[in-house]
């Protein structure tokens, strides 16, 4: 296996799942113009708080906006292909499960980026947001950085519908939904019941959520984020071969237990 | 050396509490350059050997070598060398054939001018219009959908091709249409491909293969040349050879009970 076949490997997802979007554009319109329409409506609850309060809770449905992006791509992915029945075809293809799993992953960034940058210019348009106080590098680094983290737990969710086509996919939700209730994405953690707390803790998205609005509500300086920075960039560079491993053993379950085929 | 070395393959399952032996210890060998066909009834295991040979399914027990290479141990080296056509055409259907084959074809390392090259000529021969090569998948019927199938397991220029019921559900005409096009495949000198071949037809299987096993609940229970079979069941056809067989199977499976 050279370069070559290795760039190709992963473009293939990249293009594929371009090729998806344009075929389902009007979806993808529709579900653009509910993610905008929700966070102009939690923007609007923070409006009757309070200003500072707008800006607290539009951090929170951009952020989990994007970080759910990322979660979803990756593990729908491998949904998708259980559904469509062409899985069997991709893992018998000559590219290694890494790089497979990385064109998935680039690909669910740069969406996640696109959509998300787009969601932000409308709301920050809508409510006449200024972005002039806030440490916009720090914002982007922070991005980028949390991103791997939820990359490492998307690799891991897709374990659940490579095993299991339906009854991962509702695994994968229910995984979803409780990283939102415990990272104080609308909420600070400590308004949560004492024995749910410890799991904030170890969700990333309380970090990157924390961060976040620090360089953009106080404008906070690389000084002082840099240790969340590093935590998530520690713990992205843990989740990643974490998920790859789990994704790879369950990979071999799957080949042992014949849980790959969709009929025959 | 040969294509396919299968040594004492077992593969169960599990299903309801009781085991489902697919495969029961079966040992073979496919030369290079051959047609190696594979008949039997629905279930009987054609696709779970299938996919242990496509790297898709670990045996319990035994071996089975592609060129050589063991397809658990080695498996990267075989996907290397083999692609497969399974009964069910499987796709993105809401994209184009272009836009599948295309995916594939950066899976294999093909760039997009000679995919695109080879794709066109592959569906060309097997009587597919090019203008219908942009519609969404979904859009076309399913013996089209087989020959972009087809087209996406040959234009990889595999050294082993495994085409699980290639033709069935097909209508006369595509089904003729891929039959010609592996025939003319394995005439083409310059081609290094070996094939095996598995269905329920036996007018295909007689036609298009060098040698046939007929697989009965995971066991080959007989395996020669389609002549060699007429000549030892004493019939005039591999149909008439088939229904012998399995008759015969059943009969002991009711004995048995």
């Amino acid at each position: 296996m050279n370069v070559r076949t290795h760039t190709y490997g992963s473009i293939a997802f990249v293009e594929r799942n371009f090729a998806l979007v344009k075929r389902y554009i009007g979806w993808e319109a529709v579900f653009l113009s509910y993610n905008v329409v929700n966070a102009l409506a939690i923007g609007l609850i923070g409006a009757t708080m309070g200003k500072e309060m707008v800006m607290y809770l539009v951090v929170g449905a951009m952020v989990w906006g994007f970080l759910s992006i990322l979660f979803h791509e990756i593990s729908e992915s491998i949904a998708w292909e259980r559904w469509e029945g062409t899985i069997e075809y991709t893992f018998m293809a000559p590219v290694s499960r890494f790089v497979h799993l990385i064109g998935n992953c680039m690909w669910a960034v740069v969406y996640g980026v696109i959509r998300s940058s787009l969601i932000l210019v409308i709301v920050v348009l809508f409510f006449g947001i200024s972005l002039s106080g806030a440490n916009l590098p720090a914002l982007l680094v922070i991005l980028v950085v949390s991103g791997l983290s939820f990359v490492g737990l998307g690799l891991i969710a897709a374990v659940l519908p490579l095993l299991s086509t339906e009854k991962g996919a509702y695994a994968t939700h229910i995984m979803e939904a409780g990283l939102l209730l415990i990272s104080g994405v609308y909420y600070e953690i400590e308004v949560l019941p004492v024995w749910i707390r410890p799991l904030s803790y170890l969700s990333p998205a309380t970090y990157t959520l924390r961060s976040m609005r620090a360089a953009l509500l106080d404008g906070a300086g690389f000084g002082e984020l840099m240790p969340v920075i590093l935590l998530l960039l520690v713990a992205g560079v843990l989740l990643i071969p974490v998920g790859m491993l789990v994704f790879s053993r369950a990979e071999y379950y799957a080949k042992k237990k014949g849980k790959l085929k969709r009929s025959g | 050396m040969e294509a396919v070395k299968c040594e004492g393959l077992v593969k169960t399952f599990g299903k309801n509490g009781r085991k489902i032996s697919a495969v029961n210890r079966i040992s073979f060998t496919v030369s290079r350059k051959e047609i190696f066909g594979i008949v039997g009834p629905n279930g009987s295991g054609k696709s779970t050997l299938i996919r242990i040979l496509s790297t898709l399914l670990i045996p319990d027990a035994g071996t089975a070598r592609v060129f050589g290479y063991d397809v658990v141990r080695e498996y990267g080296s075989v996907r290397r060398l083999i692609n497969r056509v399974s009964v069910d055409a499987a796709f993105f259907k809401g994209i184009s054939a272009w836009e599948n084959l295309r995916y594939a074809a950066r899976l294999y390392g093909l760039g997009k001018k000679d995919a695109k090259e080879r794709s066109l000529d592959i569906l060309g021969r097997l009587g597919f219009a090019e203008k219908r090569v942009y519609e969404p998948l979904e859009d076309l019927s399913r013996g089209m959908q087989q020959k972009v199938a087809i087209a996406r397991a040959f234009f990889t220029a595999p050294m082993l091709l495994l085409l699980d019921e290639p033709t069935t559900g097909l209508d006369p005409r595509s089904k003729m249409d891929v039959q010609n096009y592996v025939r003319e495949s394995m005439n083409n000198s310059s081609n290094d491909l070996t094939i095996i071949l598995t269905t329920h037809d036996m007018k295909e299987a007689e036609v298009l293969c060098d040698r046939v096993a007929i697989i009965i609940d995971g066991r080959f229970v007989t395996l020669g040349s389609p002549s060699q079979l007429r000549a030892e069941y004493a019939k005039s056809a591999l149909e008439d050879v088939f229904l012998d067989v399995t008759g015969r199977e059943w009969k002991e499976i009711e004995d048995e009970c």
